[in-house]
């Protein structure tokens, strides 16, 4: 697979020399000792990780306040409202919290969460975010690349999938009581999705250890995707043959397609995806295909009719 | 509860109720002036003018059954205003969605409204106020005549269930809400229809019993 880097990496972006000596000083020391000292001593929302490495594949572009990527959210587990989740979701307990890989690979296993941070070095991705709504954010998520998890349990040679479960905890879950969805929450992506480097699992946003609303502790990032697409608070993660039925795909087959890519030439029945709203922004933007990640992902689906596998 | 007896208590009362039907609308400019609208304040604001275009075409709904049920006929003094305000709200609902959401990109309006089957269903309600509202003045009224305004003005049926279909495809989801409005409309609308049927059962009724009268009258 040739990897490309995104056309928006501008000179200025690039790190300085000195900056980048700390980061190989910073490897050394990951490399000798802790990986833990990346990881806050407790684990609550709005805590700092200390240490986390710049990554070629964010974008320059400015990211959408603290504010507003914390307090409009999806995340019907708690409602449907945008505010819901920022109201509701402080109820959720997300330590301890355990993952379990499961299906058709060779290692199952089950990660505590602060097992699963320590992995790899934590990596600040400053993505675009568009959510089928028609509107976007910019986000500096701090997280790791899915592809790490999924080479350490080795993926056996039948897989083509992974599915993506979400918690469905009525106790804390206000949402999970109504019908609107078919709980647990369930997305999915094809095997070469999953394993592409822009895929990452996040686990903070701002530096900081990600806010329930946000789906902590873990959630999956697809950046050229819509946003539903990125299941929240994960407990499950499955490695199937079979194409995944999503949670979207039940609630809106003729809405909602397994690829959910983002695309202005495909509406959705009811609305036009040609423009979207950057929050904090007056004026709509043109939307992007593949929100902008065209040059790193169209490659994943050469000879596919995009009108068909929506 | 007495109502207003005189002329000038109908008067201070419709001036209380004018101030009041502009509170939603100056709570909007005041939370916009200080950004207590959200992340996404236009969404806010075209959001809550809508609801508010419905909230108004409910109430001006209520008023003929409320009438009729409590026996406090000045409520009827009170109809025209609020309906003209659902107007109100409509064209700033539409204001925001031509200005705020689509900054007048005629082009991109233009396919939204043919494409789009709630944003068809939503403009063809705010066309079908336009006479409504154009000919709400006592002169309009005189000039139609009072049956004829009636009839006209019985299209407010359609208007709020055309209404509350724009409501129910916009979201995504979760139809709540847009099942609430379309149960207080079902409500508002079926009181009339029964009542309306309950005035003909009486009306043959009292047919019959004339007939029957004339026979028996040697």
């Amino acid at each position: 697979m040739l990897i490309q880097l995104p056309a928006d990496t501008v000179p200025s972006e690039i790190t300085p020399r000195a900056v980048f000596d700390k980061r190989r000083e910073f490897l050394k020391g990951l490399a000798g000792t802790a990986l833990a000292a990346a990881l806050p001593k407790s684990a609550c929302a709005g805590e700092k990780f200390s240490a986390t490495l710049k990554s070629p594949w964010s974008t320059t572009e400015t990211p959408t306040p603290y504010k507003s990527v914390t307090t409009y959210n999806n995340f019907y587990e708690f409602g449907t409202e945008k505010t819901d989740p920022a109201q509701l979701a402080q109820r959720m307990k997300t330590r301890p919290w355990q993952i379990s890989i499961e299906g058709l690979v060779k290692h199952q296993k089950s990660f505590a969460i602060d097992d699963l941070i320590k992995m790899a070095p934590l990596e600040e991705r400053i993505y675009r975010m568009r959510c089928v709504e028609g509107w976007s954010m910019v986000i500096p998520w701090l997280g790791l690349p899915l592809a790490t998890l999924l080479k350490h349990v080795e993926p056996q040679g039948a897989t083509k999938y992974v599915e993506f479960i979400s918690a469905a905890d009525p106790k804390t879950m206000p949402g999970v009581a109504s019908a609107v969805l078919d709980w647990p929450y369930l997305e999915g992506l094809r095997l070469d999705e999953a394993m592409h480097p822009l895929t990452i699992l996040a686990v903070g946003l701002y530096g900081e250890v990600l806010p329930n609303q946000n789906g902590a502790p873990l959630r999956l990032v697809v950046p050229w995707k819509y946003g539903f697409k990125g299941a929240k608070s994960i407990v499950k993660i499955r490695l199937t043959d079979r194409e995944p039925w999503t949670a979207w795909m039940k609630a809106g087959p003729r809405e909602y397609g397994f690829y959910s890519n983002v695309n202005p030439a495909v509406d959705h029945p009811r609305w036009s995806q040609a423009t979207e709203r950057r929050i904090g922004e007056f004026a709509k933007r043109r939307t992007l295909p593949f929100n902008g990640y065209a040059e790193q992902v169209a490659g994943l689906y050469t000879g596919m009719d995009l009108q068909k596998f929506f | 509860m007495a109502g207003p007896a005189t002329a000038r208590q109908l008067a201070a009362l419709k001036r209380i109720l004018f101030v009041l039907c502009l509170v939603p609308l100056l709570r909007l400019a005041w939370g916009a002036w200080d950004d207590a609208l959200g992340a996404n304040p236009i969404e806010f604001i075209q959001r809550s003018l809508g609801s508010w275009t419905l909230n108004f075409l409910l109430i001006t709904l209520t008023v003929s059954p409320l009438r009729r049920l409590s026996g406090w006929h000045w409520l009827l003094r009170l109809r025209r205003m609020l309906g003209l305000y659902a107007f109100f709200y409509a064209m700033l609902h539409l204001v925001s969605y031509l200005w705020l959401d689509q900054f007048f990109d005629w082009q991109a309006i233009a396919k939204d409204i043919l494409k789009r089957p709630f944003i068809t269903v939503g403009m063809s309600a705010f066309m079908l106020l336009l006479p409504l509202a154009a000919t709400s003045s006592d002169a309009m009224i005189r000039r139609l005549g009072g049956r004829r305004w009636q009839q006209l003005h019985r299209s407010v049926y359609a208007i709020a269930t055309l209404g509350v279909v724009h409501y129910w495809w916009l979201v995504k989801r979760d139809t709540t809400l847009p099942a609430l409005y379309a149960a207080l409309l079902g409500l508002l609308l079926g009181i009339r229809a029964l009542w309306r049927e309950l005035e003909r059962q009486r009306q043959t009724a009292g047919a019959d019993l004339g007939k029957r009268t004339l026979r028996n009258t040697p």
